[in-house]
């Protein structure tokens, strides 16, 4: 019965399809969380995978903070372009001169936080009732405790002990007027599952996750690329170095790693050898405190 | 490589956390930064020791508030294998937490106190690994260095499991003495226990057979969605795409769609996109049929040579979920696979002591953390194995329409009583 064994890969693929379909098949307005990042663009070959020759039963989203990389812009467009699937882009500059919102201080001046009034937004008028994120459980332990199917009330709060039971592979999505529910197809998958998937289906990535020259900043050990958000002192140390990035979030609070990896099985190499988190090399919004993560998702983050 | 999703069953003192905590971390899945992250919480250093246990630690949310989310899931890999564990939290509401977390798992690993033995706790986790029907159990003698690395009293427990195991049913067991605090065990074989001639625990989660645990002779096909493109160059498309839970489909073979009993032939098999031979399970694919039949979410393809079960009334062992009590003739939602009915419990048969293992008969009602066993009966049939027989078809969950939550856990049983699926303990 040998020939009857999937791979791991395989076996985390299939889930994530089953997980697609059942919000296609449960929800009235879905829509597909798409940042350009490489979470999100492993979910939009599973959609493929899961609804092709079919149109996707929802639009690709993007929440812009305006803070975003240029290359993973250009790649968002690209590859919207590419399987010709709608594409919602709402900005977060927009939200803060609608809203008259307080910008963040200092010298990585953060989005983060006024990104969840821009989802929440979108979410209201498009009437969205679940949106489908790459959330990945490994990343962080508030996520570790966080369901596939995450109840969130109209403010968009997770409650961490209000969370329903999720048995076998049973996805309640059901909910009340008002409520939205976020979706994690890739759960259960870590960061070194998606880097070898992305090399076992050949998927395509933007540039900045393969080694280039940059110009950085070195910041409470980090490298930070140097741009109009990040205020430069006299005494900072700017240089010029090799990097690629491991995520990709905002650039004010995403640090690049030096490496010359420049193809996936460099990448990959390098993710088995590293002895430090994803989140913990790469996100400086994590370190504020102990429970950044937790106390972001409460107010609606993702 | 494939994945082993297990549970591990046991209480802060059984030395839960720490051997979770010691998987993670001799299998280089901890790295520095939350290394760092626990040094700096660990109270009591001894020797450079760091606290294990804290791996594990909960939210804020939990340490301000005093409760438990009921599973955790942590990940690690070895070149031979992925892992995922369902980490639940020992204590307060142990039913309803392990029973999620066991849901999903292929193996048990029940925690013993070497010190302390076979205890009502022991026989409360094991009760529910049979519940849940987990197709492996690992009894994992712990804190073997306070006892000396004793054989004498790791084989009196070795024998008093026996006993619980073989009244329960419970498959495949298997026994290994460890220490997770030093690691005696657990990755590598104990220098301190040379009369232990099995294999270390991770060796045994590393070769512990699952695929064989995939049913693959009674093809079930749950529809979740159907594609219909309509566009110029494919009119008449429509796939049906889900997940086989069990069984192998082909082209050409002949089907029964359930619960409306209509026949056809299996005209091709897509899967991402590409026709292929044959799919199996748990493959997610695109299924074509010969005939124009209508079909939806929630009706299933069952492969003709492998009958399912069709029915408006059985009976199920249910553990329940909700702080609201169940009270017979209440109404609910019934969740199996992709298909939602109306259902109502009607009479509890009896209440199970998952503590004393007494049946309280014909309970007025069912509590957080009961487990009872109930007749349903559906608004509309639906189409299902006996949990025992398939655990991809017989699990059903209750929804209370009224807050949309999760209220109970069902094991599909029997159609009527034709054989005791608990146990005679």
């Amino acid at each position: 019965m040998s020939a009857y064994k999937l791979d791991y890969l395989d076996q985390l693929e299939s889930e994530a399809i089953h997980i697609f379909r059942e919000v296609a098949g449960q929800f009235e307005r879905p829509a597909l969380l798409f940042s350009g990042g490489k979470d999100s663009i492993v979910l939009v070959h599973l959609a493929l995978k899961a609804f092709r020759p079919g149109k996707f039963p929802f639009p690709l989203v993007h929440i812009d903070t305006g803070h975003n990389f240029e290359e993973a812009l250009d790649f968002r467009d690209y590859l919207a372009d590419k399987i010709g699937e709608k594409l919602i882009v709402r900005n977060v500059e927009d939200t803060i001169k609608a809203k008259g919102l307080t910008e963040q201080k200092g010298k990585l001046p953060s989005r983060n936080g006024l990104q969840t009034y821009t989802l929440l937004d979108t979410i209201e008028e498009f009437e969205f009732d679940a949106c489908i994120g790459g959330a990945r459980r490994d990343e962080e332990k508030a996520r570790a405790k966080e369901r596939i199917f995450s109840v969130r009330d109209e403010f968009g709060s997770w409650d961490p002990k209000l969370q329903r039971p999720e048995l076998w592979n049973i996805y309640n999505g059901k909910i009340n007027k008002g409520e939205n529910v976020r979706v994690f197809p890739i759960s259960n998958w870590t960061e070194l599952d998606i880097w070898n998937y992305i090399r076992r289906e050949n998927i395509e990535l933007p540039s900045i996750y393969f080694a280039h020259e940059r110009e950085v900043l070195e910041f409470d050990g980090r490298l930070v690329a140097t741009n109009e958000f990040v205020q430069l002192h006299d005494d900072d140390v700017v240089t010029r170095k090799t990097v690629r990035y491991r995520t990709v979030g905002d650039m004010t609070c995403t640090a690049a790693v030096e490496s010359s990896a420049s193809t996936l099985d460099d990448i990959i190499n390098e993710i088995i050898a590293t002895n430090t988190s994803e989140r913990g090399q790469t996100r400086i919004d994590d370190r504020v405190s102990e429970a950044a993560m937790e106390d972001r998702k409460k107010n609606g983050y993702f | 490589m494939d994945i082993l999703r297990f549970l591990t069953a046991g209480s802060v003192d059984d030395g839960k956390s720490t051997l979770i905590g010691r998987l993670l971390y001799d299998s280089k899945s901890i790295m520095v930064d939350q290394l760092e992250a626990i040094e700096r919480s660990t109270k009591n250093k001894e020797e450079g020791r760091v606290d294990l246990a804290l791996l594990t630690d909960g939210l804020r949310a939990e340490r301000e508030q005093g409760i438990t989310i009921d599973v955790a899931y942590k990940y690690f890999s070895t070149p031979k294998r992925k892992f995922i564990i369902a980490d639940t939290p020992g204590h307060i509401q142990y039913t309803r937490n392990m029973v999620t977390g066991a849901s999903n798992s292929d193996l048990a690993i029940i925690l013993i106190d070497a010190r302390h033995g076979v205890v009502e706790q022991t026989r409360r986790h094991s009760i529910i690994v049979s519940l849940l029907n987990l197709p492996h159990v690992v009894v994992a003698v712990n804190k073997m260095d306070l006892v000396n690395y004793s054989q004498d009293k790791y084989n009196d427990i070795v024998i008093d499991y026996s006993q619980v195991a073989a009244s329960l049913g419970l498959k495949n067991v298997t026994y290994i003495p460890i220490s997770a605090l030093n690691g005696d065990n657990i990755v590598e074989k104990s220098i301190f226990m040379p009369w232990y001639d099995g294999d270390s625990l991770l060796r045994v989660l590393e070769t512990v057979e699952v695929s064989e645990d995939i049913n693959l002779t009674e093809g079930r096909f749950p529809v979740q969605y159907v594609i219909r493109p309509q566009t110029e160059e494919l009119p008449d498309y429509r796939g049906y795409a889900g997940k086989i839970i069990s069984g192998v489909y082909r082209k050409g073979d002949k089907v029964v769609v359930q619960p409306s009993g209509i026949e056809s032939t299996i005209s091709a098999v897509e899967l991402g996109g590409k026709e292929v031979e044959e799919a199996f399970a748990p493959q997610s694919v695109v299924l074509h049929l010969a005939d124009d039949v209508d079909i939806s979410r929630g009706d299933m393809i069952v492969k003709q040579d492998a009958p399912v079960q069709v029915a408006q009334e059985f009976e199920v062992v249910l553990c329940w979920m909700s702080n609201t009590p169940l009270v017979p003739r209440n109404r609910y939602l019934l969740q199996i696979n992709s298909r939602n009915v109306r259902c109502v419990v009607k009479e509890l048969e009896y209440k199970l002591n998952v503590n004393t293992l007494e049946k309280e008969l014909s309970p007025v009602s069912a509590g957080l953390n009961d487990v009872v066993k109930a007749t349903i009966k559906t608004a509309s049939p639906i189409a299902f194995d006996t949990y025992q027989k398939l655990r991809a078809n017989g699990g059903a969950i209750l929804i209370d329409e009224t807050s949309n939550v999760t209220v109970g856990a069902c094991m599909i049983t029997t159609q009527a009583s034709e054989k005791p699926f608990w146990p005679e303990i």
